[in-house]
Parts: structure tokens; C-alpha cells; sequence
């Protein structure tokens, strides 16, 4: 567990922190420009001082202003992937990797430059090699020092839209191979979707919403962060039966709720995470029949909101104790006379789960 | 074009001063251009100052100064025997020291803008790698800093063949000791008769002028080639 119980004035922004962070897979920071990102996770990597308070990983005090501890950043056992790479030019890729390697561990650098896809790539300099390669050296490099945790600033925003496609498996990857907890700082919704499992959310040096990513998700804190076209909720369900006819999957949130999605290869039993874009969402009072849409599910409303600037209201839904939002125009509200309480029926597009939204698990 | 045993020895003594006062000053150039560079200290312009001082200074000054100073009668000269049986007065010893001093500003220049243009960020994330602040300063700031300290080594080396004014002063112009090109032309033009002579000596000057431009333009490109990336 890090633990993080901090203060720091940097210019207008005043950074207050307390949170605890889960040593175990990836948890995302985000937060618009500005709010503080960055010199959080500086803060964590001994780069930055704090003007009061605490930082605890595993039981080691990394930093105490009531103690006099402060680690310097050599010695707290972090790795950092900045975001730009920040390769030494005058080491190749393979002394870049080697740098940080107090002993010769001939296994582990071999895990590590396979799973980064780094082989053929050793005996080049930082001058010749790709935004996406910089950044798996920079990684790689990270890795080899054996680091206790993995600070991550944006890695992926200094590169185009190929490049951060060619590295997100590799991300994806790590999470998976390595036993290795990783912040990861984001302003893409997108990414985080992807890779995270626990997200905290900076706006203006404080926290707003923590927890696992669903939870953050379908908070009320994340609702400003998303336009129309964004809102959507994040559900996670498990793989049931395939369709092989039509190539289409069932997969189920509970044990009578079960949602129809395009197939997607997985074993039956997989554990899947799976977003519903508010906007694909039609709500009736009575269940539809002869429809073509797939999924109808029984809801209930937990409460109805609405932003000021647009004609649409947002519905809070519960789907089996599960949130659901649905954007709904208010004409319709008013017809339906949706209150809190009142149980529906949810009409889900089926192909609005595209691959794109079913991010995997892990 | 044989050298004459008076140019050959003239030339190899304008050789060992230049070549001692660069080494001997390089480390504490370092030093210098680095807490310029990247430390803020109360009296930072005065240092900064005295530093340059040399550059702006007659020769014949820094040549008093150091026979009032390092001479065997000198304040500092006088003890330095007493301790440990270094002279610097009127031998090759007190060349070098007299061309280190004149050629010190350059060095410390030149060096001190490698030092500004090394991007911190590089070291940050060396640290990040677990390495100490003197690891970091001899494996990622001192190899990027290589091309300007070879460009502060030979500007140094050029100002200290040149040396003259601090030297007469400080040295006298003794043959086979203190008597280097400059001294040794200008010893040939005082004496009436001897203008081939003091010709030669100029031609050799600006042979090893240009030699010394041309290895560091070389030198500086080799070690450019491998830090000038921003990565």
C-alpha cells in the first residue's frame, strides 16, 4: 500500500493529497492539465519535496517532514517513465537498459527485453530509434532497475495515434507479467479505460473521486469530465455462451441479467469489462416487443439530473445493483414522467459495444 | 623546413607550458564552470568577476601580480618553497602558471556553456535509476559536457602558445627555460639582422595555431556526433 498524506504550494495550485494506493496492478491518475498530475507523481519519485506531510510505501517512509525523512529519489526504489523518454544519447539502447542495473540479472533482463520486443533493437543509439521504441527503451530501463513501483507521466501523449496503438499491448502486457503496481498518470479517457483497474481523480491539487475504476466511472464526480457523446457506464461481466450463428456473445452481470455483445474470442467464464455509451440507451415503461434491439433489461431509476446548458437529461439506473446512465431528452422524461423509483425497461444497442469498448479485464 | 635546434627547443618548451597549464587548470576549470552554471551562491557576480578578470586585464598586471604574489619573495611564493619546495619564479613552472591564469577565463567559458546546455532532465531521470548525484555527474553530465570541454581545452591551449606579456613579466625571457615562440620572436626582432629568423618562428606559430583549430574542430565533431541528440 502507498500510502500519500501530503501538502505542497506550487505557484496557484495548492497540491493536498491523502489517498492510498493499492500495490497491485494499474491505477490511473487523471485529471485536466493543470490539476496537479504530474507533480503528484514527482512528489512520489523524490523530484519534487512536499511542504508537509507523509509518504508511505510498504511500511518504509519515503518521506516525513515531522521525522526530517526524505528520501532522495536514487534510494526510494521507484522507477520512472517520463513523458518524454529521456534516453542518454551517448549510451546505446542496451547501456540505456543497463544503467540502472545494480546486479547482473541475465533472466530478467531477458524478460524484459522480450516482453518489450526490445532484441533488436540493442546495439542502436537513442538518435535513431521511433517515438514508440524511445519510449518501450525508457520503460524497459525503468523495469530493470527492479523498482518496488512504477511512476508512468503520460507516456503515451508525445506520440501519434500508430505509435500509442503499438504500445498499449506491451502496457497491457506488463500489467498482466509483471507483479508490478504502476501509477499512471492520463488525461485520455481512452488509455485509462484500457489499462486501469483503480483510478483517482485531481482536480486543482485534490482528490475528487477514488476507488476501483467502475466505481470512479460511474460516480457522479466523473460525469462533468464527459460530453454527451463520452457519457457511459462501465460494467464488468463474464463471459456466458457464443453464438456462433450470428457471432455474438452473452455475457452476464448477474445471475438473471445477461447482455448480448459482437463475439469477441474469449474462453466462456472470462471476466470482461464492457462500457455502455449513455446516448445508446432508450428507456420504456413497458417491455418492448418485436424489436430489434437485443438487450432489454429491467431498471429502476435512482435519480434524474440535469446539466443546464443542454435539452437532456441524465438518468442514474440501477441494473441489478449495478449503475447504468441513459441520456434521455427532457420531452421524453416528461412524457415517461421518470422519477426516482420507478422501474423500466433499458433498450440497449448491441453494436454500440464495439472491440474498441470492450476493453479486457485483467 | 628542418628546425633549428633554438626553434626546436622553443617550440617544445612553447608545447610542455601551454600543455601543463591546460591540464593542471582543467579540473579546477570544471569545478568553476559547474558552480557557475548550476549553483546560486551569495557573491556569484563577483566571483563570476574575478574569473573573467584575466580576460579584460593587461598581461603585464597578472604578470606583476604574480611576481609580487609567487615569486620567491613573494607573499604565497615564499611559503610554497619554505613548505614544499616548489618555485615558480623565473622557470618554466612560472610560464605555465602565468599561461594557465591568461587562459583560464576561456576555458572556464566555454565549459561553463556545456554545462547550462546538459538538459536536466537527463539527470532527473538518472536518479530515477537509482544512481547517486556524483554518478550521474561523471556517467551522464560530464560526457555531455565533453564536446564543450574540448573546445575550452584548446581555446586554453591557443591563449597559452600566445602568452606573452605575463610571462616576460613574471618569468624574465630566459633561453631554453622561460624563452617560448612568442619570446623567442620577439628576442630575433629586438636583435637587428635576425627578421628570417623571427619570419620562421611566425610561420611555425600559425602552423600549430591552425593544427590545434583543426583537431578540436575533429575532436569536438566526434564527441557532437554522439550527445547532440535530444532524446
Amino acid at each position: 500500500m502507498l500510502t500519500i498524506n501530503i501538502n505542497k504550494q506550487l505557484g496557484d495550485l495548492s497540491l493536498a493529497v491523502a489517498a492510498q494506493l493499492p500495490m497491485s496492478g494499474i491505477t490511473a491518475i487523471f485529471g485536466r492539465s493543470g490539476a496537479g498530475k504530474t507533480s503528484l507523481i514527482n512528489v512520489l519519485g523524490g523530484l519534487s519535496t512536499p511542504d508537509s506531510g507523509e509518504i508511505c510505501l510498504n511500511n518504509q517512509t519515503l518521506f516525513s517532514r515531522q521525522q526530517g525523512i526524505n528520501l532522495p529519489p536514487e534510494r526510494r526504489g521507484i522507477g520512472y517513465v517520463f513523458q518524454e523518454a529521456r534516453l542518454f544519447p551517448h549510451y546505446s539502447v542496451r547501456g540505456n537498459l543497463n544503467y540502472g542495473c545494480r546486479d547482473k540479472d541475465v533472466a530478467h533482463f531477458t524478460k524484459v527485453v522480450q516482453l518489450l520486443g526490445l532484441a533488436p533493437l540493442l546495439k542502436r543509439y537513442p538518435l535513431g530509434l521511433s517515438g514508440g521504441e524511445k519510449q518501450r527503451v525508457a520503460i524497459g530501463r525503468a523495469l530493470l532497475t527492479k523498482p518496488k513501483m512504477l511512476l508512468m507521466d503520460e507516456p503515451l501523449a508525445s506520440l501519434d495515434l500508430p505509435r500509442k496503438r503499438e504500445l498499449i499491448p506491451y502496457l497491457i502486457d506488463l500489467a498482466k507479467n509483471l507483479d508490478l503496481p504502476i501509477v499512471y498518470v492520463s488525461h485520455s479517457l481512452d488509455e485509462i479505460l484500457q489499462l486501469a483497474e483503480h483510478m483517482l481523480v485531481l482536480e486543482n491539487g485534490r482528490v475528487i473521486a477514488k476507488g476501483s475504476l467502475q466505481q470512479v466511472w460511474n460516480s457522479e464526480q466523473m460525469r462533468p469530465w464527459l460530453s454527451a457523446q463520452e457519457q457511459s457506464s462501465l460494467l464488468e461481466v463474464s463471459v456466458a455462451e457464443v453464438n456462433q450463428n450470428y457471432s455474438m456473445t452473452r455475457v452476464t452481470l448477474s445471475d438473471d441479467v445477461s447482455l448480448w455483445v459482437n463475439s469477441v474470442s474469449l474462453q466462456c467464464g472470462a471476466k470482461l469489462r464492457v462500457r455502455i455509451h449513455a446516448n445508446h440507451i432508450s428507456l420504456c415503461r413497458i417491455r418492448p416487443q418485436q424489436t430489434s434491439i437485443r438487450n432489454i433489461v429491467p431498471v429502476s431509476v435512482i435519480e434524474v439530473q440535469q446539466r443546464d446548458e443542454d435539452n437532456h437529461r441524465q438518468v442514474k439506473l440501477d441494473l441489478a445493483g449495478h449503475t447504468l446512465w441513459a441520456n434521455v431528452t427532457c420531452w421524453a422524461c416528461d412524457d415517461l414522467a421518470i422519477k426516482p423509483g420507478l422501474s423500466l425497461f433499458a433498450q440497449i444497442k448491441g453494436v454500440s459495444m464495439t472491440a474498441a469498448d470492450l476493453a479486457q479485464s485483467h | 623546413m628542418i628546425l633549428t635546434e633554438y626553434e626546436t627547443a622553443a617550440l617544445l618548451l612553447s608545447l610542455k607550458v601551454s600543455g601543463v597549464a591546460v591540464l593542471f587548470s582543467l579540473p579546477l576549470g570544471i569545478g568553476c564552470a559547474w558552480l557557475l552554471a548550476r549553483v546560486e551562491f551569495p557573491g556569484k557576480a563577483l566571483f563570476d568577476s574575478v574569473i573573467h578578470l584575466p580576460l579584460v586585464l593587461p598581461p603585464v598586471v597578472i604578470g606583476y601580480l604574480l611576481l609580487i604574489s609567487m615569486g620567491r619573495k613573494g607573499v604565497i611564493g615564499e611559503r610554497l618553497f619554505e613548505w614544499f619546495g616548489i618555485s615558480f619564479s623565473f622557470n618554466w613552472r612560472g610560464a605555465a602558471l602565468a599561461a594557465a591564469i591568461v587562459s583560464f577565463p576561456l576555458m572556464v567559458r566555454a565549459i561553463r556553456q556545456a554545462f547550462e546546455h546538459v538538459d536536466v532532465r537527463l539527470e532527473q531521470a538518472a536518479r530515477t535509476l537509482g544512481s547517486s548525484p556524483l554518478r550521474v555527474f561523471m556517467t551522464i553530465t560530464l560526457p555531455l559536457t565533453a564536446p564543450g570541454i574540448i573546445s575550452g581545452m584548446v581555446l586554453a591551449f591557443a591563449r597559452s602558445l600566445g602568452e606573452f606579456g605575463s610571462t616576460i613579466t613574471f618569468v624574465s625571457n630566459i633561453p631554453g627555460e622561460t624563452r617560448t615562440i612568442p619570446l623567442a620572436m620577439y628576442s630575433f626582432i629586438e636583435t637587428p639582422g635576425a627578421e628570417s629568423q623571427a619570419a620562421r618562428l611566425c610561420v611555425i606559430a600559425i602552423i600549430i595555431a591552425l593544427l590545434s583549430l583543426i583537431i578540436s574542430q575533429w575532436l569536438t565533431q566526434k564527441a557532437q556526433r554522439r550527445v547532440s541528440a535530444t532524446c
